[in-house]
């Protein structure tokens, strides 16, 4: 008996020292964590595997290349007719969201650094007003700001046949917009080659450049040079080449406009609204990251002699970005996240194809729910992957 | 609220101060009937000033009255309204390229030092001769190390500013300053935000900095400090210059009312 209760003692003993030391304290709770989160996902496994089974559905993509039957009526990028397969229809969804997304986030950060940057305005006019705009863009839901652009567009906007012309070429309608249309004719090879070099050029230069002021202090206007180099290049090609490019401007035809390029009145009101909600929080952002660097930094530069260009180009971007960088990113991954509102407004995204139409002909929503949340998954991954290369590259050593 | 520390300085400089510095005739800073306004608020009053190159000037008062804005007018950090202001032979307008000559002939060093936090200690100290000077970089960095060197610190050349502390990141500063090899260094209450075993090691750099013919102007409270190095003391109060003496008579003669109440409340804390 004794000898048993010692060994209590001791392996009580034992835990409680295990416990104690820091190291091995801290493999026991990951060892913990581990087997909760495999426990947890071999029970949903488990719960998923009997449920399916007890409805007779299979779980497997073969559904993927069976014929749609569903129009798309926006596809920019492929061909798509409804005897295409779900699975064509569901990239067709996922190139749409991503069409949205980039549009939205080039559009987005535009519009929030103007709009950052005049908060900072000292005209009172100018600050309040954009103050104001942004105060009500950020405390309506996006859904609202979606609904309300597609109406305005659907509702305001007049048929094709009255369409609010501008400038002979481009036509606003309820129908979508319609713009003209490049086409590039031959020898238009040769000024895209012209472009590229152009730009290669750009880039050894600015390299030559940095080293050539390492060694002999000149420093060369690198922006301007390089601005004139690729516009000057790519603009003497064009001329060289004869113009090779005309435009196929959209014309009536009957109820509505044929030629140029049409956008859908869908993808306007939803990248419009996006990009004009997610700008508001990147215009706060902006003026949030300029305002943190104190001005100590702008008067020391100055004082030693710094013109205000450089002072901004050497001193204050530099440290602004990497308050505004951070954040910056998780707008990104909102403004993805929230295209998803197209289904209100019958953009056919990723949600409103495979995890819309395909999932109710088919029934299979375990599969089309993996795809979407795939597909957000891996946007999401591709931003915050940039973001934290970015963010490992700049980050400020602090005491 | 200013405090006085004579213990900032070693105890044989204040007894062997370093007034025998040669100073020229040539003027340095001339300052004639200068006004400044911030909005209704008259900061500066009718300030007459000559600083002689190699001068070097300590400049006290209560808290408000103008100490700071006078040294910014030097190097347009702050602009005056009235009166002329001329530095090393060149008059400040509203001329930008006269500003710019005077900024690269005149250094500051900062209460909150200022660095670039995102710079290393030898890219804040070489950046304005690169950029500025049009320096070569190796040739920039060369006198970074210079400077360095001399204020004591060039083992933390790689670091970032927010890895030294206070003392180090104020030396780092004045190095900086010096790498533009100005004429004039003009000192903003260098050592008030520093704690008291860090303030020695800054004012030793300045002492030396003094000791090598540099004109210079330093807003302090540092006693010890003026009676080391000063040829001169300003009082300035309300935004005018009540009263400028040399130290010993400065501190141990004080003619004006106000000047006796600034320094008994400075002596008695
Ligand atoms: N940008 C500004 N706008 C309005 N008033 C200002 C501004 N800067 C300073 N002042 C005022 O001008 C006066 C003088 O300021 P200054 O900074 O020159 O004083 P100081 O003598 O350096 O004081 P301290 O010892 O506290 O540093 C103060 O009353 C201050 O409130
Ligand atoms: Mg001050």
């Amino acid at each position: 008996m004794a000898v048993i209760s010692e060994n209590g003692a001791n392996t009580r003993n034992l835990i409680t020292r295990l416990w104690s030391n820091r190291e091995t304290r801290s493999v026991i709770i990951q060892i913990v964590t581990l087997t909760v989160i495999f426990a947890t996902l071999a029970f949903i496994f488990r719960n998923v595997v009997i449920n399916l089974d007890a409805r007779g559905k299979e779980f497997n993509f073969d559904f993927l290349f069976h014929p749609a039957a569903y129009d798309i009526t926006f596809s920019p990028f492929i061909e798509y007719s409804s005897r295409s397969t779900h699975l064509r229809a569901a990239v067709v969804g996922i190139l749409n969201t991503l069409l949205v997304a980039a549009c939205g986030i080039v559009l987005a950060t535009l519009l929030g650094f103007i709009m950052g940057i005049l908060r900072l305005s000292s005209n009172w006019i100018v600050n309040r007003t954009v103050y104001c705009f942004l105060e009500f863009t950020r405390n309506v839901p996006v859904l609202l700001h979606i609904l309300f652009v597609h109406g305005l567009i659907v509702i305001q906007l007049p048929v094709p046949k009255k369409a609010v012309n501008l400038a002979d070429s481009f036509f606003l309608t309820n129908r979508g917009f319609f713009i003209p249309k490049p086409v590039w004719e031959s020898g238009s090879g040769l000024v895209a080659v012209v472009l590229l070099i152009s730009i290669a050029f750009v880039v050894l230069f600015k390299r030559w450049a940095k080293k050539a002021q390492d060694s002999t202090g000149r420093v060369y206007p690198v922006l301007g040079i390089s601005t004139g180099v690729i516009v000057g290049a790519t603009a003497l090609a064009f001329l060289a080449a004869d113009m090779p490019l005309s435009w196929n401007i959209p014309e009536l035809r009957g109820f509505n406009f044929s030629g140029g390029i049409a956008i859908k009145p869908e993808f306007i009101a939803l990248w419009l609204a996006l990009s004009y909600y997610t700008s508001s929080f990147i215009a706060e952002i902006v003026r949030g990251g300029i305002l943190a660097i104190s001005h100590g930094q702008t008067e020391a530069a100055h004082a030693l002699g710094l013109r205000p260009n450089r002072t901004l180009q050497l001193i204050i971007i530099p440290q602004a970005l990497r308050v505004i960088v951070p954040p910056l990113a998780s707008q990104y991954l909102n403004l993805t996240k929230n295209s998803s509102l197209a289904i209100a407004i019958g953009y056919m995204d990723v949600v409103a194809t495979v995890g819309g139409i395909t999932l109710m002909q088919t029934g299979k929503e375990m599969e089309t729910m993996i795809i979407v949340l795939l597909t957000y998954l891996v946007f999401s991954l591709i931003i915050s992957g940039f973001m934290n290369l970015y963010n490992k590259k700049m980050a400020l050593v602090e005491r | 609220m200013p405090t006085i520390a004579t213990d900032g300085i070693a105890e044989d400089k204040i007894r062997h101060p370093t007034k025998k510095l040669t100073i020229s005739e040539e003027v340095a800073i001339e300052m004639v009937a200068v006004h400044k306004w911030y909005g209704e608020f008259h900061v500066l009053k009718d300030i007459n000033l000559t600083v002689n190159a190699g001068e070097r000037i300590v400049i006290c008062g209560p808290s408000g009255s103008g100490k700071s804005t006078l040294i910014r007018c030097i190097n347009r950090l702050e602009e005056h309204q009235k009166g002329k202001i001329v530095v090393d032979g060149v008059e400040l307008t509203s001329n930008l390229k006269n500003v710019e000559i005077i900024r690269s002939e005149v250094g500051i060093v900062f209460q909150q030092f200022n660095l670039f936090p995102h710079l290393t200690v030898l890219e804040n100290c070489s950046l304005a001769p690169i950029w500025v000077r049009k320096m070569r970089k190796a040739e920039a960095e060369e006198i970074a190390m210079k400077y360095l060197e001399r204020v004591r610190i060039p083992e933390q050349a790689a670091k970032y500013p927010g890895q030294l502390s206070g003392g180090q990141q104020q030396r780092v500063a004045i190095a900086r300053s010096l790498c533009m090899n100005p004429r004039i260094m003009l000192f903003d209450e260098p050592t008030s935000a520093l704690d008291p075993e860090m303030i020695k090691e800054v004012l030793d750099v300045m002492v030396e900095l003094a000791e090598s013919g540099m004109t210079m102007l330093c807003v302090t409270h540092e006693m010890g400090f003026a009676t080391a190095v000063a040829n001169r003391v300003i009082f300035m109060d309300f935004g005018e210059i009540i009263e400028q003496n040399e130290p010993h008579n400065f501190f141990n003669n004080p003619q004006s009312e106000r000047t006796k109440l600034f320094l008994s409340q400075i002596l008695h804390h």
